[in-house]
């Protein structure tokens, strides 16, 4: 009963914060793919600076969340996009449903993180790097040796023991098969993945499944990006993370203000903050790559040679043949309906 | 003298009874849950299908190009995209059709074209919605613009919209979608099979031994329905996936397919099956049998002459129900399916994977048909089986037979280790730390705050989602009844209503939530400011759970004498006093029913919602979907055995609430 009345009192007395700061308050909804755990600790940093900026997350995965704004086009529910995949943004851009702004300090920013136009419609957060998670365990119960290379991911012995993201439902699994067709050339991409899909076992919907799934044995080598095998590491699992030779592809985590919001000022005063070098260090905890030079420290377990394999990812490329490489890959490998083992 | 005939006499007035004020009132009900069926079911359906026909193409005579020589003076002739591709043939017809988010590239039109030459190009769109992309930038209009080769590679065209079936051609020559169709029936027929055959022997030694410990089997039997039906997949995959307790049952055969698809749904279709074939074995007419002792037939004779064709229509209508319930089901498969695609997972993948709305609607259409066929082979047949019933029928009781009874308690233990089995792992993964690695019990799964999908806000989402379409659902769903059985004349209007009322059984849900994003989420349309808040999930839930919440309201209603009507209406008392005072309390028992249905289900349902719920709805059984979608597991069993012990703790409520209200309302049934 006591706790009740407290709880009541705690409520009610937020309520008249609240009423007090709505007076030059706003409110934005934000659209974002960041990872579940780390958003209450972005908005709370924000608020650090804006108390009177309240942030209404509505998060999804890469893809839900680019369905999303695509369906709701004509009618856009949010404010700003923090936290997608540049690809997705590009997507976007090239439909005008983005607000060109260039932020305050824009120029502080690594210009590969930043948009080409003038003024820039997104900027860059962070990367997300492919990386390969291997199960040491159940990799030497089936007598496997760690692959160094992608091409080695194509060996006879490795039948049945890898998987990969789904790249018509992952934005991963399509950074993969994006940057194999860049790194490879188109011709020689796709017979790699025909090479490769002899020994994958099954693809999976979602990019961080593989990694989760090689953390938990249940297949030695899961395709998948570094961050996600970095955590599970930290979890305990017995994982190697693997940076193949040839290169791994990336893909940002990218900022921008939805044309036609409401909220014009508030959506700009994120945005810069969101660029901000104090941001950046926030990106940082999860990210081994972040859009402010020199900010980013070392994260826990990530592989020290990740930075120099990341190609020279042409975003462009990727957003603008999205659509033909998805449906080449599935006329390819999503036809055989039989999982082999 | 001439004949008399018809004709010769002359038309009398069309005699119409008078419509009391009461009929007015009754008529406006129905029109105004017909309308709520309208815009809930029928409008959604139709922006759907016509979403389905909405199309894409280049339409290349929009796009006119000029090519410099190679010190860069336009002298040359402007053609029109069209031309030039008629020139050198880049781009079949096939390829011109488009989905939304396709682009073309434009140096196919140019054979010699090199992204070093010092030729430049100028483009331009003839009309104004004629649009190009340069790398990002969107283009528009009738300007020219100016690229060198090297930015020239960078042009992709974009296309415009029209109207066409060109949607279903690209469908059927995609053939990774077409062998979807192939897989869908397959399974479902194999499951239906499986199921039915199982659920007979199941509901025949319920109904017709003497085995011990009946209460229990038909318990857990009907258990598989308070569960997601994702459920049994994850459970499989700690059964017999690659680190699997059971692996070695599989003998190297991968769980992750065809498999795994038919045993979850046999697991979660068995209790529909049981419940329908429980109901054709009870009114089977003890007479027959006396019959065929009488006539020294054998059991087996007997069996296959008597018992068989008295449950017939119960049989084929529990198939088609198990065959609906498999081939719209998505949860189940998205698990477990691996690389075995199925229709409805088709209609996910199109629209979440790759934003291709019109081809999900379109899939959406494909999987509307064998749902529908099976939905009106079982209402047909249902129909039938009304009429098998006859009131000088006498209730069959079985008699001993150790032999016969213990075989049956043996099978349906069987059954009964399966079901348990499978929830049991369930719970049990659930408190594992991290299988298989460390096998230590701990609560650190149940941590939904630190996961993808909404934590434990999720779950109160659910049961607040449950509650209100359990309570609205029920007024809405039982006055609909009411008015339909009891307002006198008005055929048209009570047809109309009855197919309404009868169509959402058909309609798959991953369809029913689709047409949803379509029809309301639509800036034109007023209703879209429900679009993302917990009332759009409530109306989806209720449309897609309305039928068989229907035909309870309507059979409770049906066994209530018209007579009551006739003498409220010679006493003078509007019909809504009759309503609550004798209407509501004797159907106390179905209302009961009726709302425990929809909460359960509400708690369940994944296929619908999917596409509807918003960062601020998320829900539970959604929440296990998103979990196990990205690869945890653990958490994903806990998420789905919270929603089985609240659908235990909601039943066990409604029981006691059922016997309590029985005992106040229902006295006068038993004399």
């Amino acid at each position: 009963m006591i706790r009740n009345i407290h709880k009541t009192l705690s409520i009610g007395a937020a309520f008249c914060v609240a009423a007090f700061v709505s007076a030059n308050a706003a409110e934005l909804t934000v659209y974002t793919a960041v990872e579940a755990e780390d958003l209450a600790r972005y908005a709370a940093e924000f608020n650090k600076d804006h108390p009177d900026i309240k942030i209404n997350w509505v998060r999804d995965s890469t893809g839900i969340v680019t369905a999303k704004l695509l369906a709701e086009k004509d009618n856009p529910q949010a404010d700003v996009i923090w936290g997608l995949a540049a690809t997705s943004l590009l997507l976007m851009k090239s439909e005008d449903m983005l607000e060109p702004y260039a932020p305050k300090g824009v120029e502080n920013l690594d210009p590969k993180f930043v948009d080409k136009s003038s003024p820039p419609t997104w900027t860059g957060m962070d990367a997300w790097v492919a990386s390969v998670c291997y199960n040491t365990v159940e990799a030497e119960k089936a007598g496997l040796t760690p692959p160094a290379s992608w091409e080695d991911l194509t060996k006879p012995e490795y039948k049945g023991h890898v998987i990969m993201p789904n790249p018509n439902s992952s934005g991963t699994g399509f950074l993969d098969v994006s940057s194999w067709l860049q790194m490879f050339g188109e011709d020689k991409g796709w017979e790699y993945m025909d090479a490769l899909h002899e020994n994958i076992a099954r693809y999976t919907h979602s990019g961080s499944k593989p990694c989760k799934l090689a953390a938990a044995g249940e297949i030695p080598i899961g395709i998948s990006f570094a961050f996600r095998g970095a955590k599970s590491k930290a979890d305990g699992a017995p994982l190697e993370i693997i940076v193949p030779s040839e290169g791994v592809g990336w893909d940002m985590e990218a900022t921008a203000i939805v044309a036609g919001t409401d909220n014009l000022e508030a959506a700009q005063t994120l945005v810069d903050w969101s660029i901000t070098k104090k941001a950046n260090e926030m990106y940082n905890t999860g990210y081994a790559v972040v859009a402010y030079p020199g900010v980013a420290k070392p994260v826990e377990h990530f592989p020290p040679n990740l930075l120099e394999k990341m190609i020279d990812n042409d975003f462009e490329f990727a957003a603008n043949n999205r659509a033909a490489i998805l449906k080449e890959w599935q006329s390819r490998y999503d036809s055989k309906s039989e999982p082999k083992g | 003298m001439t004949d008399l005939t018809y004709s010769d006499i002359p038309a009398g007035k069309n005699i119409k009874p008078k419509l009391a004020f009461d009929d007015w009132i009754m008529r406006a009900f129905i029109a105004m849950i017909s309308l709520y069926l309208i815009i809930a079911l029928a409008l959604p359906l139709y922006s759907m299908l016509s979403k389905s026909v909405a199309t894409y193409h280049f339409d290349l005579t929009q796009f006119e190009f000029q090519v410099s020589d190679e010190e860069g003076n336009f002298s040359g002739d402007i053609k029109t995209a069209a031309a030039l591709n008629d020139e050198v043939n880049a781009y079949g017809p096939e390829d011109l059709a488009a989905g939304s988010n396709d682009r073309l590239k434009v140096t196919a039109f140019f054979p010699d074209f090199s992204f070093r030459s010092p030729v430049l190009y100028k483009i331009r769109g003839v009309t104004s919605d004629a649009v190009y992309i340069y790398g990002s930038e969107r283009h528009t209009g009738p300007e020219w613009n100016e690229y060198d080769s090297n930015q020239f590679r960078k042009i992709v065209l974009r296309p415009i919209a029209s109207f066409g079936l060109s949607n279903f051609s690209r469908y059927f020559s995609t053939p990774s979608l077409v062998r979807s169709i192939t897989n869908s029936l397959v399974i479902s027929a194999i499951s239906t099979i499986i199921t039915v055959s199982l659920a007979f022997w199941f509901a025949y030694s319920l109904a017709r031994s003497c085995m011990r410990f009946k209460g229990f089997f038909r318990l857990i039997a009907m258990a598989p329905i308070l569960v997601p039906s994702l459920l049994p997949g994850i459970a499989l995959v700690y059964l017999f996936g690659n680190q699997g307790m059971l692996k070695s049952f599989m003998m190297g055969e991968s769980i992750y397919g065809p498999i795994g698809i038919i045993i979850g749904s046999v697991f979660f279709t068995f209790p529909h099956a049981m419940l329908i074939i429980t109901t054709a074995l009870a009114i089977s007419d003890a007479r027959l049998y006396e019959a065929a002792v009488t006539l020294r037939s054998s059991p087996w004779r007997t069996f296959w002459t008597v018992t068989i064709p008295g449950a017939r229509y119960g049989l084929i209508s529990a198939a088609f129900v198990v065959f609906n319930l498999v081939i719209t089901d998505f949860g189940l498969p998205k698990v477990i399916g691996g690389q075995f695609n199925m229709l409805a997972v088709d209609i996910y993948k199109q629209v979440i994977g790759q934003q291709n709305f019109e081809m999900g609607a379109v899939v959406s259409v494909v999987l509307l048909i064998p749902a529908l066929i099976a939905f009106t082979i079982d209402r047909l047949i249902q129909r039938k089986q009304v009429a098998l019933l006859s009131a000088r029928s006498v209730v069959f009781v079985p008699k001993e037979n150790p032999k016969f009874d213990w075989a049956c308690f043996v099978y349906c233990s069987l059954i009964t280790i399966f079901i348990a089995g499978i929830l049991g792992v369930c719970q049990y993964a659930a408190l594992i730390k991290f299988w298989p690695y460390d096998l230590s019990l701990s609560l650190k799964n149940y941590a939904f705050d630190l996961m993808d999908g909404g934590g434990w806000a999720a779950y109160r989402n659910s049961i607040k989602l449950a509650l209100l379409t359990a309570f609205f659902g029920t007024i809405v769903v039982f006055i609909g009844a009411y008015m339909v059985e009891k307002t006198h004349g008005f055929r048209t209007g009570r047809n109309l209503f009855q197919f309404l009322a009868m169509l959402p059984m058909a309609i798959p849900g991953m369809v029913l939530g689709l047409a949803y994003i379509f029809f309301f989420n639509n800036p034109s349309n007023p209703l879209h400011i429900i679009y993302a808040t917990m009332a759009i999930l409530v109306l989806s839930t209720v449309t897609h759970f309305y039928t068989v919440s229907h035909l309870t309201a309507v059979t409770a209603l049906k066994q209530m004498d018209n007579e009551f009507e006739s003498v409220s209406a010679s006493l003078k008392q509007p019909f809504y006093k009759l309503f609550a005072r004798v209407t509501v309390p004797v159907c106390l028992p179905a209302i009961l029913d009726i709302s425990i249905y929809l909460f359960v289900n509400a708690m369940t349902t994944v296929s619908a919602v999917v596409f509807l719920y918003s960062t601020g709805t998320a829900l539970a059984s959604i929440a296990v979907l998103n979990m196990d979608d990205a690869g945890d597991i653990a958490p994903a069993a806990a998420m789905g055995m919270m929603i089985f012990y609240t659908n235990v703790a909601a039943r066990t409520v409604h029981a006691a609430l059922s016997r309590m209200l029985v005992k106040r309302t229902q006295a006068w049934r038993s004399r």
